[in-house]
């Protein structure tokens, strides 16, 4: 059960946690607009050029998958769970 | 072959040996198809035709590699299950699978099609729920209609072209024979709207079933895809649109192993995306994604199923926060997770990149943003959501399903633990895989642009997500999301209603009209014949009896029993009509 104590532990530490991972996410984004260390010969489109542009799609994207598959969801598709039962 | 004589043997084998017979039959048959040489073989004479059982190249010869090698993953992971069929069961799928891959010709492919479909189906009835019972019947009657498709498709091809062969078809001048062939495929792929069937069948089986569905119905027809549909431009916006649907469904599922079948579809998606596409990169894209995803959705399915197992649950209404009750399930699952979004060092991203950067080439740059978008829903709910709403968050366990939760048999944790293996191992290595493609490969995941445009989606998708947590925002509901399996569940329910009420009461209408319109004249026509009968029948033979007998009395006066008298009488009469003949044929005559 080591495994479940060293998750405990991370949990235990949590502020620490978000605090590295939040350090990690803007490392991540200032890496990306260095041309040293990524190298953006391969892009395909102008967009692709601005530093962290994957970083937006990303998050935009997930918030925009959320809203619209659950106003998705409200449209009607979601209903009560006994809907096929006679 | 070995799986089904040997999956016909099992009832024999006595209970002590069960175990190592379960490994023995699916290695034997990983070692043959990855010892088997480049090459046609296997060739029966049947009625007029050639029948090609064996056909290895370099397409055929890596799908059948992870099908074989995820049948030994399977069947390690259900060795503990005591009933014989449910292993037969599953080795007779996996053989029609292996069929269909290395069928030389048509006919050879329908048959092991079909014989997929109608052994697989018993992996979803053998968890005899009555859910189950209802969708494995759904399940067959849509792969039988595929199937009929299919079948009709071939047989026109056929007639068209003399020639059963199963090579690639004209994508450019689709006949009505291709087309249907290529319902027949797409309907096993999912691709919606055929798809319905996938979410529909594969939550409701087995624990250890719903590993197998998942892994061979759908790649065995993107594998069809492969050999007979590269570069139609069709299978491009549907693979996209799939891709999408599958994200969208799976966001809002409930049913833990509905929304990873919900994301086969999604993922099926990429591969047919890359058929379409149809470029050497795309197609090999195509087959290393599907080997890949065999092996993580396996792993997935196999932490859904552990967790159906032990806890008799997969909704996360009804789960949470049992990361101190099954963590190694939990990491395997993350791991799994985590290869089928695209994480950097695992199997998703070294396969999956390999489409998109194939749609950026061939400029199809709509498709390539979009698959982009689809590997934010994927994280969002296979790494995030499926492992935070089980193992973590609040907690919606009943206490006897908390109580009940463990970590699964070692068997089981085994299976997934080499599974999450092969993922690290094909992301680390990537070699392993790309030799193995049909075509040779020059292309490299490892560059610092792919990297850092991955680590970006993904990790800013997670900020997202832990976002929409903190808001309070990713809370679980009961519910049921219609999908378009819709329209036979509820037409198959019109159907019954029709034969209850409209057509009932076209029969009752039939049988009136018949009572009134048929019986009463037929009961009118019967009396009046009845009537004709006594009267003029009757009447005829009653007068010509009483004639007959008038004549007689009559003649009775003649004849007074002496013998000359009565034969000059009758002399007489024979005289007088011969005269009368001769009488008459004279006048005639002239």
């Amino acid at each position: 059960m080591t495994l479940a104590r060293l998750i405990e532990f991370l949990r235990d530490h949590l502020k620490v946690v978000v605090r590295v991972c939040l350090v990690a996410l803007a490392l991540l984004v200032l890496f990306d607009a260095v041309p040293a260390i990524v190298d953006k010969e391969h892009a395909h489109t102008w967009a692709e050029h601005v530093p962290g542009f994957w970083a937006l799609f990303g998050f935009a994207g997930c918030v925009l998958l959320f809203v619209l598959s659950k106003a998705f969801g409200h449209f009607g598709v979601t209903t009560r769970e006994d809907y096929y039962d006679e | 072959m070995i799986l089904i004589v040997g999956s016909l043997l099992l009832p024999v084998v006595p209970s002590r040996l069960k175990k190592g017979y379960l490994l023995l039959v699916p290695l034997l048959t990983f070692l043959q198809t990855i010892s088997m040489a480049n090459g046609v073989f296997g060739q029966v004479q049947f009625l007029d035709w050639t029948l090609v059982f064996g056909r290895v190249d370099k397409l055929s010869a890596v799908f059948g590699y992870i099908m074989s090698l995820m049948c030994v993953i399977g069947s390690l992971y259900g060795m503990h299950v005591k009933e014989d069929a449910q292993h037969g069961a599953a080795w007779i799928y996996v053989a029609g699978s292996l069929g269909a891959i290395f069928a030389g010709d048509l006919l050879t492919l329908f048959v092991f099609w079909e014989l997929m479909a109608f052994s697989s189906v018993f992996l979803i009835w053998f968890r005899r729920q009555p859910e189950s019972l209802a969708a494995g019947f759904r399940y067959l009657l849509v792969h039988v209609a595929g199937g009929v498709s299919l079948l009709a498709g071939i047989v026109l091809h056929c007639k068209a072209t003399g020639s059963w062969a199963f090579v690639g078809f004209d994508v450019h001048h689709p006949t009505m024979a291709t087309y249907l062939i290529l319902i027949g495929f797409i309907l096993n792929a999912a691709v919606p709207p055929l798809h319905g069937w996938l979410p529909d069948a594969y939550p409701a089986g087995t624990f250890n079933g719903s590993v197998f569905l998942s892994a061979f119905t759908t790649k065995t027809a993107v594998y069809a895809l492969c050999r007979g549909f590269a570069g139609m431009e069709l299978l491009v916006v549907l693979g996209v649109v799939m891709s999408l649907y599958g994200v969208v469904y799976a966001v809002i599922e409930n049913d833990m192993r509905r929304l990873f079948a919900y994301h086969i579809v999604s993922q099926v998606g990429y591969m047919v995306t890359g058929v379409g596409l149809g470029t050497e990169l795309a197609i090999n894209g195509a087959c290393a994604h599907a080997f890949a995803h065999i092996l993580y959705k396996g792993l997935l399915f196999m932490g859904g199923g552990a967790v159906l197992h032990m806890t008799g649950q997969t909704k996360f209404t009804e789960l949470g926060g049992l990361y101190k009750k099954m963590p190694w399930t939990f990491l395997f699952t993350l791991i799994g997770g985590l290869s089928i979004s695209a994480f950097p060092l695992l199997s998703g991203f070294v396969s999956k990149s390999m489409i998109v950067q194939a749609g950026f080439d061939h400029h199809v740059l709509w498709a390539a943003f979009l698959l982009n978008l689809a590997s934010i829903g994927t994280f969002y709910c296979n790494g995030l959501k499926a492992p935070y709403l089980v193992w973590f968050g609040r907690s919606h366990c009943k206490p006897e399903t908390w109580k009940r939760a463990a970590e699964p048999p070692w068997n089981m944790l085994a299976a997934m633990g080499f599974t999450s293996f092969m993922c690290v191992f094909i992301g680390c290595y990537t070699p392993f895989l790309y030799n193995m493609l049909p075509y040779a490969v020059d292309y490299h995941p490892y560059t610092s642009y792919h990297v850092s445009e991955s680590l970006q989606i993904l990790l800013f998708t997670a900020l997202a997500f832990f976002l929409l947590v903190k808001l309070g925002k990713l809370v679980p509901h009961t519910g049921l999301n219609i999908d378009l399996d819709w329209i036979y569940r509820m037409g198959g329910r019109a159907f019954l209603w029709a034969a209850r009420k409209p057509i009932q009461l076209a029969d009752t209408f039939v049988g009136e009209l018949y009572r009134l319109a048929g019986l009463i004249p037929l009961m009118f026509s019967a009396r009046a014949s009845g009537k004709f009968d006594n009267k003029v029948i009757d009447g005829a033979v009653d007068g010509l009896a009483e004639t007959v007998r008038g004549i007689g009395s009559r003649l009775r006066f003649v004849q007074r029993g002496q013998m000359q008298e009565n034969l000059a009488f009758a002399f007489a009469v024979a005289a007088a009509l011969i005269v009368i003949f001769l009488f008459a044929y004279n006048a005639f005559a002239q």
